[in-house]
């Protein structure tokens, strides 16, 4: 497969910086990249020779062996380093973990960070390619990717589709980025949540606002729930969980008001029982574990597109 | 001493209504008389044709870092940053280690300054023990060794109980508590202004209510006490409003500008860079128009750099984890010049009185005019001529400016600190007779 438009940026740093061009051509290259996670043999040489640092300062687990996975089913190099075993616990800046890698001549580096703007520093800091796998409550580009390929596999097409996000969209990654994203692929994004627990301004970016799942549910095609952070309760930012979950928990009598084939989505993990009841996650079109399978293809994709070096797969 | 005569300027002087082409003749440290075509024979000559001759400057907002922090800038530093950019007082914050909330600190600091600074340095001292909003500090003790100001800067007094407590005691000194007016609990883990650019970049956001309640709080309690309030730093468009108000009820209230919220705006956060993080945070378009309206129709008195150095390896962090702060010393001339004069906000004359007699009254010091018989602090700079900021050449120890790069105006050429010339031809002038360079014999004002 030869591809002629590229990347613009050596990096993956938001969906912010991505346009929708490069978004379709990332969703395109995930497509062929499927197949060969269905192989006995999974694996193909396309990175061969290519080192991949992971260094994962906020604990992940899927997006961490999604992104290993990646990298491997193209047969590169992978060297994990994560928060509690890496020298940044003795007080190691990111500059010198930096320094470090880049010493170590690695190819691209994905980085998991509790700050805001912490993939934006490394990419200052090193020559390699950066991609970003969450940093703090700013964006996590590649779940809104995978998710936008998942839409885009069961559904058809993502342009005039409606999507409500439900939840603490005021700390999540996971919405700034898929906000940025379903509104650059021209679907209709309406939030579900509490004031508090929306950003301020968020209706610049083009969404709608309701506080009524009842409502917004019967109108749209996905239904996106957030995962709660329960310490969120501390900050009285809702009186409790229990009146959370009565608002805005998705549950089998509110999901009865919807339309047939709306998609259940969440990028995980779940508090069953919360944003979500197990009924409801474990229903025919909820496609969680469709997102994570996806998750893997679409990493390939960003991989191979980074760092690929237009080889042919 | 000897004399000095300054030649062929155009002298502004707000506090004497003075804007002429006029000689300025100054011997044994004061200034002797101002008048066209004045002839000394054994006097040094400083040309000033085509340059602006003002009052020196002051800025009443600056963090020397000493003691305590000597590695980001010290009395020294700070002061040769100061002459740099045209200043010949600054007043220097309290939040120091040790706080300087004894008497001790601020001999200390005087002390330090007589022997090492280049400009004189007025000390503000705490109003609350250690900065922690609990006991008053002791007040009489602290202004007379020296505190011109009182304030908790970088910390809040949120105790309405204390504040009233402070204006009421500190009235008996007449000298002004400086406001840093921020709700912490609205403030809380704040990393910049809220608002569209915060929700884009996930940082959490420091609201404008955040200072805008601590200032209404404030001008209440200075209105029922009687004491006087200068709010430092005012970064949004409700705090101007709430200040005109206040000065329209009567209420003894002044405040400043920084001119990095002048001329910035949040949206400068885009790449995460720790330059701009500063506290309060760069604010919105509609807030920078709101501090340019209340600049030029005098509701805000003065501009003030809050120059706040910072170590290189510590703003060279993840953004949360960076410290909240930006030197100015070195750029707020020329800033202030290029974007505020030039674009008709304020003309020459009004702009040096909010950097010159405006900060000296708040103060309640004797700088900041060109009146005959007063401290010869001068300071002569070309406004035309062409700058590019360039963070190398600060004489500050710190870094950590936004305007490395800009293209701006105005360059100070000559500098007179108690009639000793202490920036000659744009450099700073070794001391002669002493080892080191910068340690100078002069007297404080």
């Amino acid at each position: 497969m030869k591809l002629k438009i590229q990347l613009k940026s050596k990096n993956l740093l938001g969906i912010r910086e991505l346009n929708r061009e490069e978004i379709e051509l990332i969703l395109d290259t995930a497509e062929s990249f499927k197949e060969i996670s269905t192989r006995t043999i999974k694996k193909v040489p396309t990175l061969r020779g290519r080192t991949i640092v992971n260094l994962f300062l906020e604990p992940s687990t899927r997006t961490r062996t999604s992104f290993e996975l990646a990298a491997k089913r193209l047969s590169a190099d992978v060297v994990n380093i994560s928060g509690k075993d890496s020298a940044t616990v003795k007080g190691e800046s990111l500059k010198d973990t930096a320094k470090t890698i880049e010493a170590m001549n690695a190819d691209l580096v994905i980085i998991r960070h509790s700050a805001a703007g912490a993939p934006h520093l490394l990419a200052r800091l090193v020559r390699c390619g950066v991609v970003n796998a969450g940093d703090g409550a700013h964006e996590h580009p590649t779940q809104a990717l995978l998710d936008l390929f998942t839409i885009r596999e069961k559904l058809g097409r993502i342009k005039d589709l409606h999507v409500a996000i439900v939840g603490d969209i005021a700390h999540s990654r996971v919405a700034r980025s898929n906000i940025l994203a379903f509104t650059k692929m021209g679907a209709k994004v309406t939030l579900v949540a509490p004031p508090t627990l929306l950003p301020v301004n968020i209706e610049v970016f083009g969404v709608d606002v309701s506080y009524n799942l009842d409502e917004v549910i019967k109108e749209v095609d996905i239904v996106y729930c957030l995962r709660l952070q329960l310490e969120r309760q501390t900050e009285n930012l809702f009186p409790s969980l229990r009146e959370h979950t009565t608002l805005f928990g998705l549950n089998m009598a509110r999901i009865t008001r919807a339309r047939e084939n709306t998609l259940i989505m969440h990028p995980g993990p779940m508090n069953r029982g919360i944003e979500i009841t197990s009924e409801v996650a474990d229903l025919p079109q909820s496609v969680m574990t469709d997102q994570v399978t996806n998750g893997v293809a679409v990493r390939m994709a960003i991989l191979y597109l980074l760092i690929g070096g237009g080889e042919s797969v | 001493m000897s004399k000095v005569l300054i030649r062929g300027g155009r002298v502004i002087d707000p506090a004497n209504e003075v804007d002429a082409t006029l000689d300025i003749l100054v011997k044994n440290g004061k200034i002797m008389s101002i008048a066209e075509n004045l002839a000394a024979e054994d006097a040094e000559i400083i040309e000033a044709r085509d340059m602006i001759v003002t009052p020196g400057l002051i800025d009443m907002h600056v963090h020397l870092r000493e003691p305590g922090r000597e590695d980001e800038e010290t009395i020294r530093t700070g002061t040769r940053a100061a002459i740099k950019g045209g200043f010949t007082s600054v007043a220097c914050m309290p939040n120091t280690n040790p706080v300087a909330d004894t008497a001790s600190v601020i001999e200390m600091i005087l002390e330090k300054s007589r022997e090492e600074g280049m400009a004189s340095v007025f000390p503000a001292a705490a109003i609350t023990k250690g900065l922690k909003g609990k006991e008053l500090a002791e007040m009489g003790e602290l202004v007379k060794a020296g505190a011109v100001a009182f304030s908790d800067d970088g910390e809040s007094v949120m105790n309405a109980e204390v504040m009233r407590r402070a204006f009421e005691y500190s009235r008996m000194f007449n000298i002004p508590l400086i406001a840093h007016s921020e709700d912490k609990n609205l403030s809380s883990h704040g990393q910049m202004n809220e608002g569209f650019y915060s929700t884009l970049l996930g940082l959490k956001g420091i609201p404008a209510a955040a200072e805008e309640v601590m200032v209404a709080r404030d001008i209440i309690l200075a209105g029922v006490t009687g004491g006087r309030l200068h709010i430092a730093h005012v970064s949004t468009e409700g705090t101007v409003a709430l200040i005109r108000m206040a000065k329209k009820a009567g209420i003894r209230v002044t405040c400043d500008v920084t001119p990095h919220h002048l001329v910035l705006t949040d949206e400068a956060l885009m790449n995460f860079d720790t330059n701009f993080k500063v506290n309060p945070p760069l604010r919105s378009q509609r807030d920078v128009q709101a501090l340019l309206k209340g600049l030029s129709d005098g509701t805000i008195d003065a501009i003030a750099s809050d120059h706040a150095p910072h170590a290189l390896h510590e703003k060279e962090r993840e953004f949360d984890r960076a410290p909240f702060g930006i030197v100015g010393l070195e750029t707020t001339l020329p800033l202030m010049l290029t974007k505020v004069v030039e674009t008709g906000v304020l003309d020459l004359p009004r702009l040096i009185a909010k950097l010159a007699i405006n900060p000296a009254n708040t103060l309640g010091i004797h700088k900041g005019s060109l009146s005959i018989g007063s401290d010869a602090d001068i300071t002569i700079f070309d406004h035309k001529s062409k700058l590019k900021v360039d963070i190398d050449k600060f004489e500050s120890k710190s870094k950590n400016s936004p305007f490395h790069g800009w293209e701006l105006n105005g360059i100070v050429k000559y500098v007179l600190v108690a009639g000793e010339i202490v920036i000659r031809e744009g450099n700073i002038v070794k001391d002669p007779g002493t080892r080191d360079e910068g340690r100078g014999t002069r007297t404080r004002g």
